[in-house]
């Protein structure tokens, strides 16, 4: 089987690697850039816990080829931090938006991409754009909460 | 889980990737279309499909537009769902479209599937097939003899069979430009967001003169394959649009539904849904026809 050279831009920068034709987009991630940072949840498209922004639109990194991401950039919930925390993630710190932490990633980058397309979402316009993103813990009060709470530091 | 191995390839050009599939399929060895991967690379992680080829449609160039042109709306290959959401033309002038795209799968989802993948796939319990047959769309397939266009109420042959061939793409969805005095809805009963329907159903009405002109019926997920209610459609016309006509159609609709029994319900419960949520397709559609301009 081939193996395919390919260039993706993560968090900005330039990544090279030569991948096999089936590598998920997660696993080169994960393992082979080595940011666990996206989490591997269901593995079958339901939670969303493996979120990234593929040019800038949330998708699930489970169920995209990496070589589907060749020549495109990739934002993952490492590249949310520069010299202090992203507004979401400021939000869902001070509204208690997570317990176990495992959906967050996933569901911070979603977040994010809302936010940047809305700059005032309600709560409706929130749970729909969540709806992909599953919490089986904290419950989704306090995230819709931490949403806000971002999208009112990010106006 | 990871995929079985499989050699990827990335056509530049449709003819490029029809010429691909053929040369591909002359060697014996199958090759499957990826355009948004959302049924495909779940079937492949689950073993239930192994081609040793996928051939990218994805970077084709100038396949992704939504447009009006010479009477139908022309949804191009790549269009995803979440264009067609999105799309301002639609959501006023085709909302029942509209109302198919936004219950699909999740919006993460949305934004890397298509609408052309989801008739493609074949699935009986895919949303777009019920729709596309109650608004009499047809699709544009392009193959190594060149383009043919088949009526979506030819398109599918069996569960997960399609007219498509071995070197075919679906390169085009047309659906007709309403006329005034039509409407159509797409209602989907879900267990929960991202589920597939326990049962859907689709309707399109053109109402004129107070009396039904023509209707178009298509179910969900009730049958090996997605039904085109005939029956019901046929007693729907030359009658008045009210809800004892409506009550009877929806009746019919049921009947012709062969619902097999799983975890969304038993065979009973879900013709029963069929019926219900023909009646409430109905019902919406001819309030819609109400507002564009029916007499």
């Amino acid at each position: 089987m081939a193996t395919h050279k390919i260039t993706v831009t993560v968090n900005g920068a330039p990544r090279e690697a030569q991948v096999e034709s089936r590598l998920l987009l997660v696993h080169l991630l994960r393992e082979v850039f080595r940011m666990t940072g996206t989490h591997i949840g269901c593995d079958t498209t339901h939670c969303g816990a493996c979120t990234v922004l593929l040019d800038g639109q949330p998708v699930k990194s489970c169920t995209v080829l990496a070589v589907q991401a060749d020549g495109r950039s990739v934002r993952t919930v490492e590249g949310l931090e520069t010299d202090k925390l992203h507004p979401v993630q400021e939000g869902f710190m001070q509204e208690h938006g997570l317990q176990c932490g495992f959906c967050t990633p996933g569901m911070m980058m979603t977040a994010c991409a809302l936010i940047e397309s809305n700059k005032n979402p309600n709560e409706d316009e929130i749970r729909r754009a969540i709806s992909g993103n599953l919490c089986r813990c904290t419950g989704y009060v306090n995230i819709v909460k931490a949403v806000q709470y971002a999208a009112a530091k990010s106006r | 889980m990871i995929p079985p191995t499989f050699d990827y390839h990335v056509p530049k050009t449709l003819p490029e990737a029809v010429g691909l599939l053929a040369k591909l399929g002359q060697s014996g060895e199958e090759a499957k279309v990826l355009s948004g991967g959302q049924s495909l690379l779940p079937l492949l992680k689950l073993r239930l499909a192994r081609p040793a080829h996928l051939v990218d449609i994805g970077r084709i160039p100038g396949l992704d537009y939504i447009k009006e042109e010479g009477g139908y709306l022309k949804i191009g290959a790549l269009v995803r769902e979440s264009q067609l959401d999105a799309s301002e033309l639609v959501r006023t002038k085709y909302p029942i479209l509209t109302d198919t795209s936004e219950v699909i799968a999740d919006p993460l989802v949305r934004n890397q599937a298509t609408v052309a993948g989801n008739l493609a796939h074949g699935d009986p319990a895919n949303d777009h097939p019920a729709t596309m047959l109650a608004v009499g769309a047809e699709v544009e397939i392009t193959g190594p003899k060149g383009k043919r266009t088949v009526p979506v109420k030819e398109f599918f042959t069996g569960i997960f069979s399609t007219a498509l061939e071995a070197a075919d793409v679906l390169s085009e969805v047309r659906v007709p430009v309403p006329p005034p005095g039509s409407g159509g809805a797409y209602v989907k009963l879900e267990r929960k967001v991202g589920d597939f329907a326990t049962a859907g159903a689709a309707a399109f009405l053109v109402i004129a003169g107070g009396k039904i002109e023509h209707a178009g019926i298509g179910l969900t997920n009730v049958g090996p394959t997605p039904i085109k209610a005939t029956d019901a459609e046929q007693f729907l016309v030359g009658k008045k649009p009210d809800a004892a006509t409506f009550a009877e159609a929806a009746r019919r609709a049921a009947a012709a539904s062969s619902p097999s029994p799983d975890r969304r319900g038993q065979e009973d419960y879900k013709r029963e849904m069929a019926r219900v949520l023909t009646l409430r397709a109905l019902t919406k559609a001819a309030e819609r026809a109400a507002k564009t301009g029916g007499k």
